[in-house]
Parts: structure tokens; sequence; C-alpha cells
């Protein structure tokens, strides 16, 4: 307890975990006021840009923040090309967009709203469109419909992203990372300084952690508890109509839309700065990059070929064990009642909400100076600790994703099976495991590709640079003076990765990309 | 009270013609049904009056006063819903005093307001209850309460009852009319049933592909239905068809053998001439089943054999395939003490002229 008094009596760490909170919760505000606006446009009205509108918004997602700030660094750092515009026309002083916890708060915001857009639109989608009619029938105005009923039956929705984007906010490593000292005043990167900076008992680092896990379960649980209160039946019984849609167009269209039109290409700005920077030989104070190549391109195929042998290796082996996993645990939940059943639904979904700087440091800690039989170096010194870490943080993927399609298939199914003679194995084998098979595999694959792009507990684990993935080699070069158009060539891939996995899963499983981002 | 118009209404979406030049009125006070299969265009129509969807062509009047271009929630039309749309989230007083939230009535207003409506549909004490803690015919009289609450000009109705189960069901449409009495608002009722709608309505349109087939009361619609359509959608009924071969002396009878050679004499209305072909119908309660035999063959009057003979205790339904090669619905109504035939017997059917009539097709 003593660690504590000073821990909370030291002004570096209570500022950090003031400074966290305060990221976790403007994000979620200026999430909020772009997604929450931006659902009720896309699913309410009907308008020409709409559909670009629509795909567009959910790019952010697929872009990991600490890549992201890399490519935004070209438009909006100190240099960058907004405010060369600002000096070379107006003479200003550089505007800091990127820096301390403002900077963070502006990268999270661009990279998070997609989260309450999808929630948000799922819920709108799934009200009764006779209950907005009965308000408006009653006299409500559009305004008050909004108030009084539209919103509050899409609060759990709601909800769901916001603690999301909390979450995801308050655990950020990479990104204060990206944008340097002035964002380390928080609580993620302050717990990552402290045990990699040397001893990996520090107390400041663990209580730091300890913090960051506890802020985080007390939204978890308020979140659980005021949208468990308030699960609606909110399809209806009846033939569901079609919802209220209304036309724009005109001067009221381009009035509405178009700042929602400027915020998605802002969003989009990570995903343009990363790829013209991968293809340039310099960009430094220029608007554009002032010559194109393909040497980043040669010099990660050839010259640093094992980040993405690495990467490979590690993601595939954690996914298929997120796999074997995942079949298991969905299994276990959807057709069994055994002691415990809720305790391990709740355990299953919970490494969403634990930090990666935690589980890594955890990981640390737990396994220091562990050796396997047989071993001569620790467990902490190889890549078994690494892998493991990428297949608990994305376990709950291929769990919910199996559980989905587990629901699917009727016992009626299985009992049919075992009625024609087939044991409990031979009935999982042949009937059950096919046909959740879609589940599975779509499961691991995103379970895959988020572990492309894990970066906190790759920097934590990874032992040194020749064990090192492509976040690893990403943050490595980043810290060479020359290395930027490697490690944005290196997260064009990434993001290529992702977005190819993305549609895969749509196109092939049906999945829409909302049901991939819910809490 | 104020009476309702439609003049000419139309709509289309994409190519389908929904609602094709509607004109109905209902009057002041009056309970106004429109009647139709699923598809017909009534819930579009009555949708058009909420102001959900805008006519392509036509008016909407309340009184004198042109509706079209007043937004839904300007035009004070109290409207149930099919899935009774309560809000989840709002206990029954909430739910019921929404309206009036709205309108802005001072807090005392409101109680007493939700206290009276409450009790018209008999829900009293129950305004703490949440949605989920009633049954379907609850939620039902809340959603009639909040429609009526807000004294709309005209109250919508659109297939109420359709979520409800076959006992309820009865019950709940003889307590909307009995509200609807009491209260004398203009109302506006959709339904596929005809059953409720015989009983609920001062008045009913039989729609079919967007079109009013006719309007008229319970009992006109029943008993001189105008064309096939009607005939056939409201209640059941026997068709013939027919060469028309003579018509009496005073014009009110006339004969006709049907194409399977059965001589039938019916009512006459001036509908068809002689040696035209036409379409008659005859209600089965209309007829009357004897043991066979007793009667010889003529004149409105088969011979044939019960094929399916269904008791459902105030009735008796059969089918009798007659000597014709037709088969025939053929209902006996309050059959205690009466012999009931059972499948194969061979009966006699006969049935008066004024009983079938001349269908325009």
């Amino acid at each position: 307890m003593t660690y504590m008094q000073l821990f909370l009596s030291t002004p570096l760490f209570t500022e950090s975990l003031v400074n966290s909170m305060i990221v976790g919760i403007v994000s979620v505000i200026t999430t909020s006021l772009i997604g929450v606006p931006l659902a009720y446009l896309l699913t309410r009205y009907e308008f020409k840009t709409k559909t670009v509108m629509e795909m567009l918004s959910s790019l952010p997602l697929i872009m990991p923040p600490f890549i992201g700030t890399i490519g935004l660094t070209y438009f909006f750092g100190r240099s960058g090309t907004i405010n060369l515009f600002l000096l070379n026309f107006f003479h200003a002083e550089p505007i800091p967009f990127l820096e301390g916890i403002g900077g963070v708060i502006f990268v999270e915001t661009l990279h998070l709203y997609p989260l309450i857009l999808l929630n948000c639109s799922a819920s709108l989608a799934n009200i009764d469109p006779a209950l907005e009619e009965a308000a408006e029938n009653l006299g409500a105005s559009e305004w008050n419909r909004f108030k009084t009923v539209t919103f509050p039956l899409m609060l759990p929705g709601y909800a769901a992203g916001a603690l999301l984007v909390f979450l995801w906010s308050l655990s950020d490593l990479g990104t204060p990372l990206v944008i340097g000292s002035s964002a380390y005043r928080l609580l993620a990167p302050q717990a990552f300084l402290r045990i990699t900076a040397g001893d990996m008992f520090d107390p400041f680092g663990n209580l730091a952690c300890v913090f960051m896990v506890a802020l985080s379960l007390i939204a978890l649980l308020a979140v659980r508890k005021y949208v468990g209160l308030r699960q609606y039946a909110v399809v209806p019984s009846g033939v569901p109509q079609s919802a209220i849609v209304k036309r724009l167009e005109g001067k009221r269209l381009i009035a509405i839309s178009l700042p929602f039109i400027v915020l998605i290409f802002a969003s989009l700005l990570p995903h343009i700065g990363i790829i013209l920077s991968s293809f340039a030989t310099v960009w430094s104070f220029s608007y554009l990059p002032q010559g194109y190549t393909l040497n980043n391109y040669y010099e990660i195929t050839f010259r640093t070929p094992q980040f993405l042998t690495n990467t490979l290796l590690y993601c595939s082996l954690s996914a298929a064990l997120d796999i074997v996993l995942g079949a298991a645990i969905a299994y276990m939940l959807v057709r069994k009642r055994f002691p415990g059943h809720d305790s391990l639904d709740t355990l299953a979904t919970m490494p969403f909400a634990i930090p990666g700087v935690v589980l890594g440091i955890g990981y640390l800690s737990l396994f220091h100076n562990v050796y396997l039989p047989g071993m001569t170096i620790p467990l902490t010194r190889t890549i078994i600790l690494v892998i493991l870490s990428y297949a608990v943080r994305r376990l709950p993927y291929t769990v919910r994703s199996c559980h989905a399609s587990l629901q699917q298939i009727h016992v009626s199914l299985e009992e049919a099976s075992k009625n024609l003679g087939a044991n409990g194995l031979q009935t999982f084998m042949r009937i059950t495991l096919p046909l959740m098979m879609g589940g599975l595999v779509a499961g691991g694959l995103l379970a895959f590709v988020n572990a492309v792009v894990e970066i906190s507990t790759t920097l934590l684990l990874i032992p040194s640079t020749e064990y090192g993935p492509l976040s690893f080699g990403i943050y490595d070069y980043i810290h060479t003076p020359v290395g930027y158009g490697s490690a944005c060539a290196l997260g064009v891939i990434a993001i290529s990765m992702v977005a190819i996995t993305i549609v895969v899963v749509n196109r092939v499983f049906g999945k829409r990309m909302g049901t991939l981002f819910r809490a | 009270m104020v009476n309702m118009r439609l003049v000419n209404l139309t709509k289309s979406f994409e190519d389908i013609v929904a609602v094709d030049h509607v004109s109905i009125e209902a009057a002041a006070g009056e309970f106004f049904t429109l009647l139709g299969p699923s598809g017909c265009g009534k819930t579009t129509t009555l949708r058009m009056v909420a102001g959900f969807y805008d006519p392509d062509e036509g008016e909407i009047y309340f009184g004198n006063k042109l509706m079209n271009n007043v937004p839904p929630n300007e035009r004070n039309t109290g409207m149930v819903f099919q899935s009774y749309a309560i809000f989840p989230h709002m206990n029954v007083f909430q739910n019921v005093s929404y309206g009036l939230k709205i309108r802005k009535m001072s807090n005392e207003d409101v109680k007493r307001e939700v206290e009276w409506v409450l009790k018209l549909v008999k829900m009293e004490g129950m305004e703490e209850r949440y949605p989920t803690q009633l049954s379907g015919g609850q939620q039902q009289r809340v959603a009639l309460a909040r429609a009526l609450v807000i004294k709309p000009d005209v109250l919508l109705l659109d297939e109420p009852l359709s979520n409800l189960d076959a006992k309820l069901r009865v019950e709940m449409r003889t307590e909307i009319r009995r509200i609807q009495r009491e209260m004398k608002t203009t109302t506006i009722y959709v339904t596929h049933d005809q059953e409720e709608a015989l009983c609920v309505s001062d008045k009913i349109s039989v729609m079919n592909r967007g079109r009013v087939e006719q309007t008229g009361s319970p009992r006109e619609i029943y008993e001189t239905p105008r064309n096939l359509f009607v005939a056939d959608f409201v209640g059941v009924t026997n068709f013939f068809r027919g060469k028309l071969s003579s018509i009496s002396k005073d014009g009110k009878i006339a004969t006709l053998e049907t194409d399977q050679g059965f001589p039938i004499e019916v009512q006459y209305d001036g509908e068809g001439m002689v040696g035209s072909e036409v379409s008659v119908a005859l209600r089965p309660e209309a007829a009357d089943i004897t043991s066979c035999h007793a009667v010889p063959k003529g004149m409105n009057t088969t011979h044939g054999r019960v094929k399916l003979a269904s008791y459902l205790g105030d009735v008796v339904r059969y089918e009798v395939e007659t000597d014709y090669g037709e088969v025939m619905r053929v209902d006996v109504h309050n059959p205690t003490g009466r012999q009931v035939f059972s499948e194969g017997t061979p009966v006699s059917l006969i049935f008066p002229p004024e009983s079938v009539k001349i269908i325009r097709e």
C-alpha cells in the first residue's frame, strides 16, 4: 500500500492517470459527436453519396492507430502538409495537431468513430419502424422523436460502441509511442517505459497496469449492467415494415453531408499518408513526396524479410490455437450446461477488456526465470509467449464467431446423428464441425489479421530484432533516420492483409463489418 | 367529430400500383372498415391518411381541410399499429401520456386524462407496468388508450387484432366497438378478416388490387355482393355458371341451366339478358340438406353424396358432391337434435330462388 501512496503522490503518475481518463472520456465524446449523427443520417435518409459514405466510413478501422499516426504525421505533423501550407501562406505558427494528449485524442477520434457508427447503425436498423411512426403519429417532431424514442432505443448499441472506444483509447500504447515524448504522460506508455527501462517488477509500472485494468473493468461492468437492464425486444413479432427513409436533396443534402464528408476524408488521410510514403524517396518539408520509388518494398522483402516471415509464422500459430480453443469453448457454451458456465462466458470475452500492455507485463513477470524442460534460455527469451499472447488477445473473435454459427445449427441435427448410431465425437466431427466451419474460418482469419497489427504485447515480449514480426519492424524502422518509408511499406502490407481478410470474411461468410466490431 | 374523405387517392411503389384511385367517405363518428386480402392496398391507404406515405394523386380531407401537405405529427390522427408499437422503454403511464406531453399539457391535466382513458380501456392500476409485463390483449388496450387520449380527429386501426389468439380477438373486437361507440370518433379500421369487419363496422369498403370493389353496410356487402370478388371474399359462397334461359313475367325470377346441366331459378334484378352467360351465388346456409329421395330431383333441387362433414358444435359444414358433378358447401346451423349425415351418405339439397343471386363479373 505504501507504493500506492507513493504512486498517488507522484505528480507524473497522477497526471498520467488523469490524462488516461481524459483521453478515454473525451474520445468517447468526440467519436459520439461524429458517429451518432452519421449513423442516423445513413439509416434514416436516402441520398446520392450515401453508399460511398457508408463504405469509406468503416475504413479507419482497418488501420491500426500506431500505423495511422505515422501516416497522419505527413499531413498534420509540425512540418506536415497543413502546417507547411499555413506557414507558406499565412506565416502562421505550426498548430500542434499531433502533440500531447490532444494529439492522442485527435488520432483516436479519427480512428475509432466507426465503432460508434457501426454499433449505432445496427441498433437503429433493429428498431421497429412502427415505434418511430407511433411517436410521429402522436405529434412528435423529428428532434423530439429522436430524443424520446429513437435514442433511448438505440442506447444498448450506442453503449456497446462507446465502451469499445473507451477501452481501446485507454489501452492504446502505439499511438503515444509514435507521437513521442509529449504524449508519454499516460498510463499505457508509463507502464511500458518503466518496465522496458529495466526492472520488470517496477512497482510503478505495475500500478499503472492495475489502474488501467481497474478503469477498463469499471467501464465494462457499468455498461454491462446498464445495457443488461435495457435489452428491449425491439424487433416486432409481426411483419417488419421498411423504416421511415426520407430523401435528402439539393442544398440540405450539401449542408448536412458536407461536414461528414470532410471528416471521413480526414479519417482516410492516415491511409493515404502511409501509401504515398511507402512509395516515396523523401517526404519531408513538402506537401507531397518529392519522388517515387520501390526501394522501400525492396528493403522489406530482401533486406529484412524476417519481419514478414515471422509475422506469418506467429500469427498462423496463434490463429490455429484460437480456432481450436474457440471451437471448444463455443461448443461448451452453446451446447452444455455446467457449473461455471456463465463465468466461462464472461472470461472468454474478457481479453477485449485487458489492455495489451497489461497482458504483456503480466506474462513477463509471471514467466520470469521460468525454464521449460530441456531449454537453456528462460521462457521470456523465446517467442512462445508472443504466440500465446496473440492467441489470448484474439480468442474472443473465434469464440464469438463459432458461438454465432453454433446457435444456427439446430440441436435436432446432432440428435438425428446420434439417433442413427453415431457417438458424441463422431457426431461432432461429421455434423457439427462441418456446419460450423464457416464461423470457425471467419473467426480464425480475423484473429490472424488482428494479431498482425498487434503492437503492445509485441514490443514487450519480442526478445530481439531478428525475432520481430511486422509490427515490431514498423516500430524499429521509425526509430532510424531513413526508416519511415520502409515502416510505411510494412504498414501497407499490414493494412492490405486486414482489408483483404475483411472483404473475404464479408463476401464468403456473409458477416457484416458491423458484427465484427461489436461488444 | 369530423368526417373524412379520400378523393381519387393513388399511390405506386416503383411500378406497382398499390392504391388506384380510391374514393371513400367516412361520415363523422362512423366506424369505417377497409377490408381486403393482403396486398390489396388497404394498409397503404391508411398510412396515407396518417401521413406516412405521400399520395401520388388525389386528396385527403378531414372535414373541409385538405390534409395532403400536413406532416404526420400535425395531423392529429391516433393510430393503433399492427405490432402495437408500445414504446418498450416506457411504462404504461408514460406510453399513454406521450402524446399529451408532446402537446405540452399540464401535469394535472395529463394525469386526469390518462386516468380517464385507462378506465375506458379497463386498464386502471396498470400505470407502472412495463410492456414486457403485459399480455397481448393488455398491450392492445394500451395502444388503443394511447391513440384515443389525444382526442384524435380520426382514429386509425391497422389490423389491430391480427396478433391476438382467436378468443381474445373476438373479445377485443367487441371492446373496440364499445369504446368507439362511446367516444364517437371517426374510425378507419383495416382488416383482412371478413367476420371481424362485419362485426364491428358501420360501413365497409372491400378492396382488391388497389381498387374499391364495393362500399356498403355489412348487410349490403354480405347479402348483395356487387361482384364475384366481393361475393367470394366475404363469407363462403357456392358459385354456378350458366346461360339465362328465361325471365318470369314480373321480372323477379330468372331461370338458368348451369354448365353442368343443373336447372336453377334465381332472383333477378336486371343484371344479364336471356341467353347471356352469368355467374350466380348461393350462401351455404341458404341451402337445406335432407336425406336422399325425400324430394325428387328438379328445379333448385339436386341429389348428391356427402364428401366431407365437419361438426363444429354450433354448425355442421358439409361438402356435397352433386349428381351434376359440382361440389356444394352447405351449412346447417344449430344442429342439436337434427340428423348429422356422415361422409358417403346420399342426400338431397334444396334452396329457394330468392337465395340465389346473379353476380356481376
